[in-house]
């Protein structure tokens, strides 16, 4: 049954890149398909779960023993669990939404067949990620989701830009998968498994150092996989992809990846101090630095990155807070799953509705002409900055809370986290749907499809009412908590302040924003008369320019100067002793003259020195 | 100095003088004819040597046998066929003379370096069978059998080699009888060749017949002395009998 | 007399014969220049059967000077086809087998 979620997408991708041409009238349909009926089988087995108690929910699959080698055994085996069950659900739920939304948004495309086989691709391997048993087998999942990235990311690669930003993309994450790798090995050599089961079962008896390396592993996959500090260079180029891939990959899954090893793996991070405070330091940094490239982007999805990277900095800060965080860190990972992705769809629909034109300069009062995508966009914006009872707050808040709990420079930072949230989602919320028109010549703003708007209504709805459903009708805490393990925080700052105190900042931050943007004419060209926080923002906190700066140059001069000593040093020796070689023989051949004579000569020369060798023998 | 003295002395000058007249004569004729002087000399230091048997085989197989054969080729080849003295080896000359004598220089230093004071001489091995020749006898048909039959082996391998390498494929048809007569109609000869020698001052074949105009017929000489013959007039001018 | 004597003189025509073998150009002529060195071969040999006393020595140079008809027959053989072919006795007409 657990094998099925899996197999279903992964048999319409199958289907769809091996069947060509044939399929492409109804090759969009049968992945829609495809991702629903997983969908559903998702559903049936969330309903077969809660039937039974709660120790008793995770069942295992073993389908087969992949590799078996002396005491290396890595069983190809399926492990369903409450934390799974959170992700099966997002992944086929979300996606089969966003499967829906690209039959609109796709519509003229001529490889739609291909984008779809692709999606049913990337909802198999996603699956697979979250589904394994073990890290190796989660590494597959990885690789695939990765593969998957690489692929929609540059879907359309006749465009330069777009070929260049998937190259990006798995370039930073093979960086990340290193780490993965380290780890993966680094856990068979310290603890002899690579089960979730019997890394958390032996990880106790660890040598401490080889535990905290192992978090620090893992954490640098996370990193590259969920576009953190440092590794998060990838994802604003990523935005190059067709809009519902950036909505399901690159804001409500993939990227929350890293989320899940962390807490998968938390029996690691629960032995390490250090690797917990790594794990904050990079998720306050993270949230802070998207937040602060999400206020000046003029590009739309290039600010819904920036958000994209903030949100999960929150939820990888909550992760390393401990067993207080996990549940926190998934909670909003679902909560931010729905609404991120409902915005990434919106996104997409006033994209689609003013000519794919991403600059948000050349909005502005779409409200009147693009009602629904305003209303659901508008939920969305809601629930990212945490309005209550919307779905961000009950989450966002949750973290924030825990964050005072654990230190105030850290819950200090997500306040502020919150407070640029405000502001930069106010600023997009402004620019494109109030204000006056700033449309380019013959853009003609229209409605989308329902077949697009279907989805983020639905998704809308899941933003509205997503976290209360989850906290207090879906009992998230308790649900995680055979897996995870729940651990109430300390509050020094009592929820009646903190509330209040969040929410004042978020409304400072939307204040100032709307203010700024929404009664201020906006400049339909960007202001280069800016500060250098601004232009520094714009230049994605000059990312690229570091990541060039420090690995691209000496990187290049280090090939270089391998490639010089290839040439010169090993060639040059290798060459050398050959040319040697052969201008000797070339010259010793000339004594092959062909003239008896000569021969003569050379034995006669023998000879003579054969006697001398004699007499010298008998003197 | 008694009798073997004065022999070895005379002879091994000789047999010397021999052999740097077969390396410096320019024409190979001449140095066939050293070598047969030198191996009669050697022939006769065998002789002085015990070695009945030895010396009269050289004389009869060397001077008399291979020397003959070295002069039949020389025949075919062509008596005219001497060295230009330009050697086109570079160095070759100077190096093997150089060699030569330093290997030279190093045999005789070694052979003079062994000192041999006690000769038993032949006296009694020769005795024992009755003469020199039958000593050898009982060697070769004896102790050497074996070996004795391989030569014959040999000899007759050699003598088959030499047979097929000197023979001759014939790889046109013979000629007929008319064929013949019409090349020697169109050759624009149709008389027969004068003989060489006639109206010359000699009969030799190496003589070219002289023409009723005194001149040369050139005609007239076996191919392999066709070289020869126009050397030597051109050295001296024929003399021509009125 | 000293057999040293002998073998000396067998061993300055040996060395003669080497070196016509080396600068002359006939082939017939280093024929004969290796008939030579067999034949020095051959007076040291009879030298020595008559230090040692026994006649071992002279049946060898009896089996050298078979061996030498022997060579000289296919030798000249071989000449006398070359010849044929290339018009020519030189020894250094056939070195078309070189590098």
């Amino acid at each position: 049954m657990t094998a099925a979620l899996i197999g279903l997408p992964l048999l319409g991708a199958t289907l769809l890149l091996l069947g060509g041409r044939r399929t492409n009238t109804w090759g969009h349909f049968l992945a829609v398909a495809m991702s629903a009926s997983s969908f559903f089988v998702g559903v049936a087995l969330y309903i077969q779960m809660l039937g039974r108690s709660a120790e008793e929910r995770a069942v295992g699959q073993h389908l087969f023993d992949w590799i078996a080698v002396g005491t290396f055994n890595v069983p190809f085996g399926l492990h369903l669990d409450q934390l799974s069950m959170c992700f099966v659900l997002l992944i086929t739920g979300v996606g089969t939404l966003i499967h829906i939304y690209s039959i609109g948004y796709m519509e003229h495309d001529p490889n739609r067949r291909r984008f779809f086989a692709y999606l049913n691709l990337f909802v198999a391997a996603m699956l697979l990620l979250v589904l394994a048993d073990n890290y190796l087998l989660l590494y597959v999942g990885w690789e695939g989701v990765g593969l998957a990235s690489y692929l929609l990311i540059s879907f359309w690669q006749h465009k330069p830009s777009a070929a260049v930003a998937g190259k990006k993309a798995f370039i930073v994450n093979r960086v990340g998968d290193v780490g993965l790798s380290l780890a993966v090995m680094l856990m068979f050599t310290t603890l002899g498994t690579v089960t979730f089961q019997g890394v958390a079962d032996a990880a106790g008896q660890g040598p401490s150092l080889k535990i905290t390396l192992i978090g620090f592993a893992l954490l640098l996959a996370a990193c590259g996989k969920s576009a953190q500090f440092p590794l998060q260079s990838w994802l604003l180029d990523a935005m190059e992809g067709p809009t519902p891939v950036s909505a399901l990959i690159h804001a409500a899954t993939m990227v929350t990846a890293g989320v899940y090893l962390i807490i998968r793996a938390h029996a690691i991070f629960d032995l390490s101090q250090d690797a917990r405070t790594a794990v904050v330091v990079i998720g306050a940094i993270t949230l802070l630095l998207g937040a602060f490239i999400g206020t000046a982007k003029d590009d739309i999805k290039k600010g819904l990155a920036g958000s994209t990277m903030s949100q999960i900095g929150y939820m990888i800060l909550a992760a390393g807070l401990g067993p207080v965080g996990y549940v926190f860190a998934i909670f909003h990972l679902l909560t931010h799953g729905l609404f991120k992705a409902g915005l990434f769809l919106g996104a997409g629909s006033v994209m689609h509705g003013m000519h794919d034109d991403v600059n948000m300069r050349h909005y502005g009062a779409l409200r009147t002409s693009m009602k629904i995508t305003y209303a659901t966009f508008g939920l969305g914006f809601l629930a990212i900055i945490g309005i209550p009872p919307f779905a961000g707050f009950w989450s966002k808040d949750e973290i924030i809370s825990a964050a005072f709990g654990q230190n105030y420079l850290v819950g200090l930072a997500t306040l502020i986290g919150a407070g640029v949230t405000a502001f930069y989602m106010t600023r997009m919320m402004a620019m494109t749907f109030f204000g006056e028109s700033r449309w380019e010549d013959g853009v003609h703003p229209h409605e989308s499809s329902t077949v697009m708007t279907a989805p983020m209504m639905i998704l809308a709805v899941g933003s509205v009412f997503g976290g209360l459903l989850l906290k207090f009708v879906g009992d998230i805490e308790a649900w995680l908590e055979p897996v995870t393990g729940v651990a109430h925080p300390t509050h020094p700052i009592s929820a009646a302040v903190l509330i209040p105190v969040t929410l004042l900042v978020v409304a400072s931050g939307a204040g100032y924003a709307w203010t700024k943007y929404a009664q201020r004419p906006v400049p339909v060209v960007a202001p280069t008369d800016v500060s250098i926080l601004t232009r520094a923002a714009r230049a994605d906190a000059y990312g690229d320019a570091i990541n060039e700066a420090v690995f691209m140059r000496p990187g290049l001069h280090l090939t270089r100067a391998l490639t010089w000593f290839d040439a010169k040093g090993i060639d040059g020796t290798i060459g050398g002793v050959s040319a040697a070689i052969g201008g000797l023989s070339a010259r010793a051949r000339r004594l092959q003259n062909g003239y008896t004579r000569s021969y003569a000569l050379t034995m006669l020369g023998g000879a003579a020195l054969i006697a001398f060798v004699l007499l010298l023998a008998r003197l | 100095m008694n009798g073997e003295q004065i022999v070895f002395w005379i002879c091994g000058i000789f047999a010397v003088v021999g052999a740097l007249g077969m390396i410096i004569s320019r024409k190979a004729v001449h140095s066939a004819l050293w070598v047969a002087f030198t191996m009669i000399n050697l022939a006769i230091l065998y002789f002085s040597q015990q070695a009945a048997f030895l010396g009269t085989t050289q004389i009869v197989v060397y001077t008399g046998a291979v020397m003959m054969l070295f002069l039949f080729v020389l025949m075919i080849v062509g008596v005219d066929s001497s060295d230009s003295l330009i050697e086109t080896i570079k160095g070759q000359r100077l190096i093997g003379t150089l060699l030569a004598l330093a290997f030279g220089g190093l045999l005789l230093g070694s052979i003079t370096s062994v000192a041999r004071p006690t000769v038993v001489g032949l006296d009694k091995a020769n005795e024992d069978y009755g003469t020199n020749i039958q000593g050898l006898a009982h060697l070769i048909f004896g102790k050497y059998l074996l070996a004795f039959e391989v030569t014959s082996a040999l000899l007759i391998t050699a003598a088959l080699g030499a047979m097929v390498l000197a023979h001759r494929e014939r790889w046109e048809p013979r000629k007929t009888q008319a064929e013949q007569m019409r090349e020697r109609t169109l050759s624009g000869h149709p008389t027969p060749l004068p003989n060489p020698g006639v109206l010359a001052r000699n009969n030799s074949v190496a003589t070219a017949a002289l023409l009723p105009d005194g001149t040369q017929s050139q005609e007239s000489l076996p191919t392999a002395f066709k070289a020869i013959a126009s050397e030597d007039s051109a050295s001296k001018p024929n003399e021509v009998t009125q | 007399m000293n057999p040293n004597y002998y073998i000396a003189l067998a061993g300055i025509l040996f060395t003669i014969g080497a070196l016509g073998v080396l600068i002359r150009r006939n082939a017939i002529i280093v024929f004969m220049s290796v008939e030579m060195m067999l034949n020095a071969a051959n007076l040291a040999f009879v030298a020595a059967a008559r230090e040692t006393g026994t006649l071992d020595g002279q049946v060898a140079a009896f089996f050298v000077m078979v061996v030498a008809a022997a060579e000289v027959v296919v030798g000249l053989a071989i000449i006398v086809t070359i010849f044929r072919s290339r018009r020519s006795a030189s020894i250094d007409e056939p070195s078309l087998l070189k590098y």
